[in-house]
């Protein structure tokens, strides 16, 4: 039958055509396209792991940050609670330093009053002394004539008045 | 909803034979009695030395003849100088086709004086030489496109047509070609994809049925044969020393192989079964595919000879047949020649195996 006897016309422009269409193919085709593919692939290749390095930088980064951050948090806390201390002790040192200021000079005050009462009171017995004196002296001018004796008598008598006292 | 009426009334007034006028020209055969069925699809089938034109069944394109006579001379005319029965006389020298009752049914004779035909070397650009041409320019026209874009484009990935070929050669290179050769990959790949894109686009080419196309190029057993051996001589010229040992020295116990030397002649056997197999295969299913389409078709004019009606319901049912067998014959298109490429990338990497690494434990035995 005609269909199953091949026609050599046929074979000899097939094996013709066959052979100018592979050599061109293969001259100027083939080699381009699997190397513009494979070239493509490579870089789809590289651009994904790029981006998973890129993203797995980002998020170290990121956990960098945060770790930096709660530090920054610790060591404000750390200080406030440090200068809260502090403001404390300053406080308690300025008070008691006032304290003792004060002890001071209320016992500056004292003491001088002390000293000022003693004064006073010398001022005062002296003055006594010589008011009794001159009050003794005028009753008693007439009966006493020694003054010493008259004065020896009236100290011996006020510090009797002092002692009683 | 509007469009399935439509529908319906397309099938409703192919059910009226008044409306059946396109076949007029079939009834008219029909009424001769002339219609032959078989005629018909061989002549579909085959090779001719015009490229038919839609809507006319006298004129065709007329692609020129190239023979030799009888006496050595070479003589190139046009096909239409020959067609319809005519002589041509080239220089003294007569030319015809051959009648149906000449043993060259449908070839160029030379018409000797005595009347007696002589079939002179034919290398006539025939139908399918011409369909040969057409599918090897454009599918070369193609890829230099998409090979171009490389260079144009560097790593920007195409897009719709050049997209689509670019996903097909890569599909046939990396899921068929790199995972079967490995390191051969290089070395076969071109005449590999070469063949695949050959075959497909000459399949598909088949199925359009008018002038770039219709050609029945991989159901004619010359083409497919040429593709076959193409892949035998590749197989067996690059062929390795390991190959050819497992052909006449396997590794079979001896009395299999000396001194009757039974494996290796079934291997020999083996080696050009290959070559047939793959031309048949891809013959068959392409020549049955057109075949189917074409009794589908014929159906009608069958059945309108005998009864208006009954042609006309023919109509309808071998009409969607026909549409659904050229969708499956796409398929069939893509399917055939990636079974082609497939089995040919087996039967050379099996040529290109290596020595065995363990080698088989006889000595345990």
């Amino acid at each position: 039958m005609e269909l199953f006897t091949p026609d050599f016309g046929l074979i000899f422009w097939m094996f013709v055509s066959f052979a100018i269409l592979f050599l061109i193919l293969w001259k100027f085709a083939w080699p381009a396209i699997i190397k513009g593919i494979d070239s493509r692939a490579e870089l789809i290749d590289k651009g994904v792991e790029y981006a998973q390095n890129a993203k797995e930088q980002l998020d170290d980064a990121s956990r960098q940050a945060e770790a930096l951050i709660a530090e920054a948090r610790r060591r404000q806390a750390d200080m406030m609670r440090e200068a809260d201390k502090i403001k404390t002790q300053l406080i308690e040192q300025a008070r008691a330093a006032a304290q003792a200021e004060a002890q001071r000079v209320m016992d500056g005050a004292k003491e001088q009053i002390q000293q000022q009462q003693k004064q006073a009171e010398l001022q005062f017995r002296n003055q006594v002394s010589e008011f009794a004196l001159q009050i003794a002296g005028k009753v008693v001018k007439t009966s006493l004539v020694d003054d010493k004796a008259q004065k020896q008598l009236v100290n011996t008598l006020l510090d009797e008045i002092e002692s009683n006292n | 909803m509007k469009r399935y009426l439509s529908i319906l009334i397309l099938m409703l007034m192919a059910l009226l034979p008044a409306a059946a006028t396109e076949t007029a020209h079939a009834e008219e055969a029909a009424a001769e009695g002339k219609i032959d069925p078989k005629e018909i699809i061989f002549e579909h089938l085959g090779d001719a030395y015009g490229w038919e034109v839609p809507f006319n069944h006298h004129r065709r394109i007329p692609l020129p003849v190239i023979v030799v006579a009888e006496d050595g001379g070479w003589h190139i005319f046009s096909s239409a100088r020959v067609t319809d029965g005519q002589t041509y006389d080239d220089g003294g020298v007569l030319f015809k086709i051959a009648g149906h009752d000449s043993d060259y049914k449908g070839k160029v004779v030379q018409v000797r004086a005595d009347g007696s035909e002589y079939r002179p070397f034919d290398i006539s650009i025939t139908k399918n030489v011409c369909g040969l041409f057409i599918t090897a320019a454009l599918l070369i026209g193609l890829m230099l496109w998409l090979a171009r874009w490389y260079g144009r484009k560097g790593h920007k990935a195409p897009r719709r047509g050049l997209g689509a070929l670019e996903l097909v050669v890569s599909f046939v290179y990396d899921s068929v070609i790199k995972p079967t050769l490995g390191e051969n990959t290089r070395r076969f790949a071109p005449y590999l994809l070469t063949v695949f894109w050959f075959i497909l686009l000459m399949n598909l080419l088949g199925l359009i049925v008018i002038f770039p196309g219709g050609a029945n190029l991989t159901g004619n057993i010359a083409v497919t044969m040429v593709l076959a051996v193409m892949t035998f001589l590749v197989t067996n010229i690059f062929g390795n020393k390991h190959y050819w040992k497992e052909i006449f020295w396997p590794d079979v116990p001896l009395w299999l192989k000396f001194p009757l030397p039974i494996m290796p002649a079934i291997e020999l056997f083996g080696i050009f079964t290959k070559p047939a197999a793959l031309t048949v295969r891809l013959f068959a299913n392409m020549m049955g595919g057109h075949m189917i389409v074409l009794v589908l078709t014929l159906l009608i004019f069958i059945f309108m000879s005998i009864n208006p009606i009954a042609g006309g319901a023919t109509t309808v049912v071998s009409l969607l047949f026909s549409v659904f067998m050229l969708v499956i014959d796409v398929l069939v298109s893509f399917i055939q020649a990636y079974v082609f490429t497939m089995l040919s990338t087996i039967f050379i990497s099996l040529a290109q195996e290596k020595e065995h690494h363990a080698p088989a434990p006889e000595a345990d035995v």
